[in-house]
């Protein structure tokens, strides 16, 4: 942690050179000796220059410093210059500022290690306490919060002072405190104040500094600290059961998606698709079909790739389940089980002809830009994709849902599921419509597909891995009841991550698959029983 | 009694099976041991020890033809019996180890003694025994069968149901022995093993006689699930296959009749799976995958559900096909040939290989139908199911 | 019951099933010696023993066409001993128990002479046995936890003093972490190593409450528990840091997650010991930038040796963005000592080749010349890499010079006395205390 300090010490302590340096006007000099490091391609040389380029106070010291963060600060082995490739594309030497037409061919971009990282962002940070824009201001509160260096307390205030922004005046605020309870000449009823403030914060890192204060403090400070330090603790504590029941439930989420295809195809049509995985894992092979198209056409649509990718998914395996259904299962109906080795041999053909197209590796599948990172809501932290997910499972849901209720086909579907012959007697063409769910079933593993390469690896073995999970969830909520399989997703999953904390991934695993056993036993049909003479088959 | 049923039993092809089954394991050890080496017709060691690993399939397959096929109870767990049955021969192959271990300690196996394990576990106590070791070959899975069975039968868990918690089960155990905190090797199980009742489990003379045993095994296990079937028991059965509550109705505890045969057939899977072990060299969890279990139902199937030789056959031509696709120019695609012979065998054998040929045969002949005709498929959710 | 057994076989039936048998046993025994008869004497068979399905291929095929390529460019140079190498091509298909099976076929049935292959340790232990009993020759390719010196099997990946050791050390001396996440896939390889690295963290003074171990399924796919506890324990104030020895498949999902709960190397460095160029190339590593691997080798590593195998490697497969990593230079390496060990004595003979296989040299493709040791483990550079945003890595230290691999390690209560050494003392497991030979039985 001391040597921690001491990083983000110095990098303050250079980017407040710069900063004050930056009105002063550009001295000539040994600056241009100085970028010159850079091209040594040596780390040591590199922390030297940038410390040197820093407390230069030349103009151009805060875009090489950026550049050199964004790894667009290049530099020349044999001739020892440096050039900064600006945001707009254009190129200048480093040292002059002057405009080069183009880099030499043999520049190559300056190496930063994490060390250096460290060096640079915190550099840029502290850089940017007094910045016109609130977030890059916000940023730097937090981190002069977590390394609350004395030196730049006056900095702060005065920040703090002009702050209007709520939310980064509150940081400031957080940041000053943090500095005045480590500042060893600070008044108790100072420290006094700066602990309710750090406990207000209330988070992971307000109890990592409070924890961190140690027991030299005077005896008023050191109890209050004590009792935030519980308070804390305690919220937190219920926190992580929130936390907990959002991971439940995302993972909830993502149960359901996969097993909602497998609820009609098994659920509805009593078909035993040992090859639902590999339609889950076409849909995923899609996703990335359609973003290599996106990437090496048209870049611009990238965020779109995955809105482009349903529709394409679900066509996809909903043809191929309908090709399925019309070559091999339609001649097993009334022999289920054998659908079961039928499409037992489907899936490893499937599974070795994407194998062979794409190769046995991992493919690369990029999450957009609204699908990456995460937000804090309260002292949780909740991350876009999963969000996305599981708002996206809700809706196939509901969609699925309401087009077994309102519209002709669901009607259809619902008779031919009831009463086959019956239905067939009323003119339904029953042929047409297993055909028809067995490629909605299909499709919907296809959509499953495209949300799970978000979150998964995409090779020819992503099926396999939430096959037996989705029958399990099927079993659990009852077969032939679409509620059954929701409910059944989300007790699993939040059960899951309950345990989870408690018994590790493994164990917890295993009492999840005991506990349905056992739930089999007490409930032999399921959650949600079907109920008449249906069930007696 | 019991000659009468055997006898009952016997058909020809019947006897043709046990016959032939009799002959390969007198004549493979034989040809293997007594003819030269490199002579046009000897079978080499590791053809031995290959269809060793066969017949115990066979035996594995039969244990589940005779659940399915007989009983209709679909259990996609079975590898579970087998795996603790191998285990169970497997610990006591570990402690037949002793001071050879790589580290030399007399009581801790290799495995332990890495993880730093200061005790033996006290489950592994009696293993150094071969006859306690026998006795839970047959006790450990005989005994989870029952438990299982108990439960699940007398709660009238059936059809899809049951297969998809025997599912859960196996699951439940790949990951517990998956996990080396539970002393049973971890990933990479039992292996290394040295003696067999004081031979040498490489030696030609041990594989043989293994094989010899494995043959016989089967013997047993074909002329028992033979008798069961032939039997009054096996009219229950196949009555509770084909109408589970009319035969309930009619006065049977079909629960106690399922339990027995289950508990059966577990214990005929753990003794393939402990006759596996020694001839394969290894143990471990994988054995546990719920894919081994359904590629055993599908074994059966290919045979012929409800046709006892049928499942032996079955496992011994998808297993053939299996190493003979996996090796030469085909290597890469023999997961296409596998999955097209078990699509075109439902297609087109939907009785199975030897249910086929039955029916063809008794076609031929004109005359009526044998009591050994092919199943009739349960309807698990079948669509239309409700009639 | 015997007469009507007698009677059965006194019918017909007899003479078919025994005519069957007769039958069925010829042709075993024909069909399995006609094969190797047509095996020429004018090539050497090499087997290679990879999975090519299942849930393993997504590694080890690439070690199939490594090897393939290795043999296709050792024929073009006129092949071994003035004879052509074969490969012989099988897949065991990520099934353990297929594994010895295939190796008992290879050996056999093939008449190889050499075998490259396995990936995990399971299937390591598994053709063992067999490879001990017929007595021939195995190149195992990948890090693996070590705890083994066997005669037949030459390890050419990384002992866990060639790979994990350094890189906690370059994390404590470059990166000054006080406080250490193990986590792991639940089975052998990071049971051990992380067993190792406690012992070793504790030497080096950190307390219990600082390590945090974790073990998760294979392929688990759901890291948020996870990833938060990481988050949560690296906020107490110590410089926090990942070893990862997270299992191939389970990757891809942990780093997506890390990326999205925003942990950044520049907080909490992920060093991992399985991800290597091949694994990277189904992520998008921009989040990633700065999380470490430490590796004997790198794709990005600028050696002409390295340049020329990789502008060979995707001319041979045809691909121009086909990357290399790191057991495919230790195939690299292996192959080229056999090739050696061969033209040394004179024969394929596996007794004579493992016999002079230790104190082989071959050039690795990083500069050094790695040798083979008595332990039959090699000698290998350690280098630390960082991800780049393109998939590769950007080496930020290295060792000096060459480290040998232990095959006991010497952090581990049993095995510290251990040693192997096939060349003085014939003997894979000697406790240099009691100067014995383990395993003979005492």
């Amino acid at each position: 942690m001391f040597a921690n300090c001491i990083d983000r010490f110095r990098a303050l302590f250079l980017s407040i050179l710069l900063l004050s340096c930056l009105t002063v006007p550009a001295l000539a000099g040994p600056f241009e000796d100085s970028v010159a490091k850079f091209a040594n391609d040596e780390f040591s040389d590199t922390e030297a220059a940038i410390g040197e380029v820093a407390a230069s106070g030349n103009a151009l010291a805060s875009p090489i410093i950026s550049a050199l963060q964004d790894g667009r600060l290049s530099a020349d082995p044999d001739s020892k210059k440096v050039f900064i490739t600006r945001t707009d594309g254009k190129i200048v030497d480093a040292a002059t500022g002057a405009a080069v037409d183009k880099l030499p061919d043999n520049a190559a971009a300056v190496r930063l290690n994490n060390r250096l990282r460290r060096t640079v962002e915190a550099a840029l940070g502290g850089l940017t306490l007094l910045s016109p824009d609130p977030a890059k201001r916000l940023a730097a509160a937090q981190s002069v919060f977590k390394s609350h260096e004395e030196n730049v307390l006056p900095t702060v205030e005065s920040a703090l002072a002009k702050e209007s922004v709520k939310s980064v005046k509150q940081a400031f605020a957080e940041a000053r405190a943090a500095i005045i309870l480590f500042k060893s000449d600070a008044s108790d009823s100072d420290k006094l104040d700066a602990v309710a403030v750090v406990k207000a914060r209330g988070d992971q890192e307000a109890l990592a500094l409070l924890t961190a204060l140690g027991a030299d403090q005077p005896p008023l400070v050191a109890n209050a600290a004590a009792s935030a330090v519980s308070s804390i603790q305690s919220n937190l504590a219920m926190w992580s059961m929130v936390q907990n029941a959002w991971y439940g439930v995302s993972l909830g989420s993502v149960l359901l998606l996969a097993a909602i295809g497998l609820a009609i195809t098994f659920g509805v049509m009593g078909v035993i698709n040992m090859a639902h995985g590999e339609m889950v894992m076409l849909g995923a092979y899609t996703t990335f079909v359609v973003q290599e198209v996106i990437r090496s056409r048209y870049p611009a649509l990238f965020d779109y790739s995955l809105l482009i990718a349903v529709p394409l998914a679900f066509l996809v395996a909903g043809l191929i389940g309908v090709l399925i259904e019309r070559t091999i299962i339609r001649f097993l109906y009334g022999r289920p089980l054998e659908t079961l080795l039928a499409t037992w041999g489907l899936s490893l053909v499937l599974q070795q002809a994407v194998r062979t197209a794409f190769g046995p590796t991992n493919r690369e599948v990029g999450n957009p830009s609204w699908m990456s990172g995460a937000f804090e809501l309260g002292q949780i932290t909740i991350t876009y994709n999963r969000l996305w997910i599981l708002c996206f499972t809700l809706a196939v849901f509901a969609i699925l849902l309401a087009m077994l209720r309102y519209t002709a086909l669901g009607l259809e579907m619902r008779a031919v599921t009831q009463n086959r012959r019956m239905a067939a007697s009323m003119g339904i063409a029953t042929s047409r419509v297993d055909a028809l769910t067995f490629g909605l079933g299909s499709g919907i593993a296809g959509i499953a597909g495209v949300a799970l390469s978000q979150i998964d690896n995409v090779s020819p073995n992503l099926g396999q891995s939430y096959i037996i999970d989705s029958f399990m969830v099927v079993v659990f909520g009852g077969v032939g009841n679409l509620w059954g399989t929701l409910v059944g997703a989300f007790t699993l999953g939040i059960a899951n991550k309950f345990l989870e904390p408690v018994a590790g991934a493994v164990l917890g695993k295993i009492a999840i698959l005991v506990l349905i056993i056992l739930f089999i036993q007490k409930r032999p049909r399921g959650l949600f029983a079907l109920k008449g003479r249906a069930v007696e088959a | 009694m019991t000659p009468h049923i055997l006898t009952r039993s016997l058909d020809r092809a019947a006897t043709a099976f046990v016959l032939i089954v009799a002959a390969i394991g007198v004549l493979i050890p034989l040809s293997n041991l007594l003819l030269p080496q490199g002579s046009m017709f000897q079978v080499p060691t590791y053809l031995v020890a290959l269809w060793g690993k066969y017949v115990c399939y066979a035996i594995l397959a039969l244990s589940i033809d005779l659940i399915w096929g007989y009983c209709g109870i679909l259990s996609l767990g079975h590898g579970a019996f087998f795996a603790l049955g191998g285990y169970a021969m497997g610990m006591y192959l570990m402690r037949q180890i002793g001071s050879r271990g790589v580290y030399g300690n007399p009581i801790l196996p290799d495995f332990m003694v890495f993880l730093n394990w200061s005790k033996l576990p006290w489950y592994w106590y009696g293993f150094d025994k071969f006859w306690f070791a026998a006795l839970m070959v047959l006790l450990v899975p005989g005994l989870l069968a029952f438990c299982f069975g108990w439960l699940a039968f007398r709660s009238r868990v059936t059809g899809v149901y049951l297969s998809i918690i025997t599912q859960a089960m196996t699951y439940a155990l790949l990951l517990a022995f998956f996990r080396n905190d539970f002393g049973f090797g971890g990933n990479n199980g039992l292996t290394d093993f040295k003696d067999i009742l004081g031979f040498n489990v490489q030696a030609e003379g041990t594989r043989a006689a293994l094989f010899l045993l494995s043959c016989l095994a089967l013997i047993i296990a074909f002329l028992i699930s033979r008798a069961i079937v032939a039997s009054k028991l096996g009219k229950v059965l196949i009555a509770v296959r084909d109408a589970e509550s009319r035969t309930r109705f009619l006065g049977y505890r079909v629960e106690s009749y399922k339990l027995f045969v289950f508990t059966l057939s577990a214990c005929m899977a753990g003794v393939a799976g402990a006759l596996y072990v020694p001839q394969v060299g290894i143990i471990n969890p994988s054995e546990f995958a719920p894919a081994n279990s359904i590629e055993a139902v599908i074994w059966v199937a290919v045979g012929g559900r409800g046709t006892l030789v049928g499942a032996a056959l079955g496992a011994v031509v998808v297993n053939y096909a299996k190493t003979f696709f996996t090796s030469g120019p085909l290597a890469p695609y023999w997961l296409f040939m596998l999955g097209a012979l078990f699509i075109l065998v439902t297609l087109l054998l939907p009785k199975g290989i030897v249910g086929t040929f039955n029916s063809w045969w008794e076609k031929a002949r004109h005359s009526s139908p044998d009591a050994d005709s092919a199943a009739r498929e349960d309807g698990i959710g079948a669509p239309n199911a409700a009639e | 019951m015997l007469t009507q057994l007698t009677h059965g076989i006194a019918t017909m039936t007899r003479r078919r099933a025994l005519a069957a048998t007769a039958g069925l046993v010829l042709g075993l025994a024909a069909s399995s010696s006609l094969a190797p008869a047509q095996a020429a004497d004018d090539t050497i068979k090499v087997g290679i023993l990879h999975s090519l399905s299942g849930t393993m291929a997504i590694s080890e095929t690439t070690l199939k066409d490594t090897i393939l390529f290795l043999i296709d460019e050792q024929n073009k140079k006129g092949g071994v001993l003035g004879k052509k190498l074969e490969p012989v091509v099988v897949d065991p298909a990520s099934n353990w128990p297929l594994f010895a099976e295939k190796a008992r076929e290879l050996i056999t049935k093939d008449k190889v002479a050499v075998v490259f292959g396995c990936w995990t340790s399971v299937s390591r232990k598994s053709v063992l046995p067999v490879f001990k009993e017929l007595n021939n020759i195995l190149f195992y390719p990948v890090q693996y936890e070590g705890e083994e010196s066997e005669r037949n099997v030459f390890y050419t990946g990384a002992a866990p003093n060639q790979q994990a050791i350094p890189a906690v050390d370059y994390l404590m001396k470059e990166e000054k972490v006080k406080r250490w996440v193990l986590a792991g896939t639940d089975y052998v390889y990071p049971r051990t190593t992380n067993k190792i690295l406690e012992a070793y963290l504790k030497s080096k003074g950190v307390a219990q409450d600082d390590i945090m171990i974790n073990y998760t399924p294979f392929g688990h796919s759901d890291w948020q528990t996870i990833v938060a506890d990481i988050k949560k324990f690296g906020s107490a104030g110590k410089k926090t840091a990942v070893v990862s020895t997270i299992n191939g498949d389970a990757n891809v999902p942990f780093y997506k997650e890390l990326g999205n709960q925003g942990i950044k190397a520049t907080d909490i460095p992920v060093v991992a010991f399985s991800v290597g160029e091949e694994e990277l190339a189904g992520i998008d590593t921009k989040p990633l930038l700065g999380h470490l691997a430490a590796w004997n080798y790198f794709e990005s590593i600028k050696t002409p040796a390295n340049e020329k195998f990789i502008k060979e490697w995707q001319a041979y497969t045809k691909n121009p963005k086909r990357v290399t990593n790191d057991p495919m230079e230790a195939h690299y390496i292996g192959f080229n000592m056999w090739v050696k060990a061969v033209e040394k004595v004179k024969s394929t003979d596996p007794d004579k080749v493992i016999d002079a296989l230790p104190g082989i040299e071959a050039p690795n493709l990083t500069g050094g010349v790695s040798q083979m040791l008595p332990n039959h483990h090699i000698t290998k550079p350690v280098f630390i890499g960082e991800i780049k945003g393109n998939g590769q890595f950007d080496v930020v230290w290295k060792t000096p010079g060459l480290v040998a691999g232990d095959a006991w390690s010497k952090e581990l209560e049993g095995s510290k006395d251990l040693i192997g050494d096939w060349v003085g003392k014939k003997c894979g497991n000697f406790n240099t205390k009691t100067n014995k030979c383990g395993g003979q039985g005492s």
